[in-house]
């Protein structure tokens, strides 16, 4: 049977960049639907009643919603290039730390464009401790999956492009190669594969969108 | 050749229902465990060195390695044990399962947790929140089905059916109202089928300990947040 592949996304969303790396190093041929969320598409809101939000998967019809839930939706069905490990155990720290990039990592991020001074330099240091923790996960490996790219790669790939646009936006390193040598290594890495480096979003786009949702939080503090 | 011997340990805490549904999934697969009862106002250096990250419980240990945050012991209690599976093998029934624990987890049962650590407008926003989220998963329910997936108890069930007693706890302490009789009356039956199964009743605490408890613990919770706002409090 002819697989039926289409997936809804925005053209910065980080979590539908995780599906499109995935998809493309499974080799799978897919048809891509652009959103604007300021208004969704009917066809968006009856795939995703729940949440209304990208990314989804709709794979014959039959449509899979959450980043990480896709993810594991993909490398069950598909079983060429596994993501994820096999082993149970190594499969559950994956998922933990794949879960924790999106608790602490994104909002400790988060924090550092929307402050500035003093308050910034606090948010940079919780940003880099929770960046150490990430980092300690890679111990010796080229990549988090070991020598190719696996699903905690994809996890944490938006923050390989995110963190690049903040640091050109406040003008400041975040990840430099003497606090973070392996993290350091590793975008690099991750950034310069072949499947990876040519689905990123346009940079000077990303950074005029970042700004511009960065200025309603500093006029913020400027007045109080 | 005899099969390596098993050494699951289970740190918990008596009142937690995340422990609660770790028991659940270890009590359905018939496997033997010690468990260690944590004092979560003095934690323990086991607790501490097993989840350094979150230092919370439930911690389940696996031959000495160390496995945290509820719904992933559970997919890992599956995925390493075959018998009576917990989990669909159809990858999209599967997606799906994962899809209902999490929303049960992040939208329900997190905004219902958080309200009973607030006071006052914040307090309401968490419940009105929690009641919206209870309204979908009411709808994700299907009729006269006795649980979550069809005939046989599941993920979900064990992810997420405990929150029906810690709802009505919240709601006598709160005076708030979260389960909604008229609203969801498939919730309400289906935290009763999954809670009266024999092997998940005999693991549930009595109600009246967790009411007991949780009073103090909201009293505690009122006295620092008005500690931190100086200004005494009236209500619940």
């Amino acid at each position: 049977m002819a697989e039926e592949l289409k997936l809804f996304r925005t053209w910065s969303s980080p979590f539908a960049l995780r599906v499109v790396h995935a998809l493309k190093i499974k080799g799978l041929e897919y048809e891509t639907i652009f959103e604007d969320l300021s208004t969704k598409s009917a066809s968006l809101l009856q795939y995703n009643p729940v949440n209304k939000k990208v990314p989804v998967l709709v794979h014959n019809g039959k449509p899979i919603c959450e980043s990480l839930v896709i993810l594991e939706y993909i490398d069950e069905t598909w079983k060429q290039c596994p993501l994820l490990p096999r082993d149970p155990y190594d499969k559950a720290e994956a998922r933990f730390w794949a879960k924790f990039g999106d608790e602490k990592i994104f909002s400790s991020i988060w924090k550092v464009l929307i402050t500035q001074g003093k308050q910034q330099e606090e948010a940079i240091v919780e940003a880099v401790q929770n960046l150490k923790l990430i980092e300690e996960q890679l111990k010796d490996k080229k990549f988090f999956g070991g020598e190719t790219i696996g699903y905690l790669d994809i996890a944490f790939g938006w923050t390989v492009n995110l963190i690049g646009i903040l640091e050109e936006i406040i003008d400041q390193k975040l990840v430099d190669e003497e606090k973070l040598p392996l993290l350091s290594a590793w975008m690099q890495n991750f950034s310069d594969d072949p499947v990876i480096k040519d689905c990123w979003p346009p940079r000077d786009k990303m950074i005029v969108k970042f700004q511009v949702m960065r200025e309603p939080y500093l006029k913020n503090l400027v007045s109080q | 050749m005899a099969p390596e011997k098993e050494l699951v340990q289970l740190i918990g805490f008596w009142g937690s229902p995340y422990v609660l549904s770790v028991r659940w999934a270890l009590k359905l697969k018939g496997i033997e465990y010690e468990y260690h009862e944590e004092n979560l106002l003095k934690k323990s250096p086991l607790l501490l060195q097993y989840n350094p990250v979150y230092k919370k419980v439930p911690v389940l240990l696996h031959n000495g390695k160390p496995l945290v945050e509820s719904l992933m012991i559970i997919q890992y209690i599956d995925e390493t044990w075959k018998q009576n599976p917990l989990q669909p093998q159809d990858p999209y029934e599967r997606a799906k399962t994962l899809f209902w624990a999490k929303f049960a987890h992040e939208k329900c049962i997190a905004p219902m947790v958080s309200s009973f650590f607030k006071i006052g407008e914040e307090q309401e926003k968490c419940v009105k929140e929690a009641c919206e989220h209870l309204r979908t998963l009411e709808s994700a329910l299907e009729e006269g089905k006795r649980f979550f997936g069809g005939e046989t108890i599941g993920f979900v069930d064990i992810a997420a059916a405990w929150m029906g007693c810690w709802a009505r706890i919240i709601e006598e302490i709160l005076s708030v109202k979260l389960i909604d009789e008229e609203k969801m009356p498939r919730l309400i039956a289906w935290f009763s089928n999954v809670v009266e199964v024999p092997a998940l009743k005999e693991c549930m605490p009595p109600t009246q300990n967790l009411l007991e408890h949780n009073i103090k613990f909201r009293k505690f919770l009122v006295a620092a947040a008005e500690r931190l706002q100086s200004v005494p409090l009236t209500g619940n």
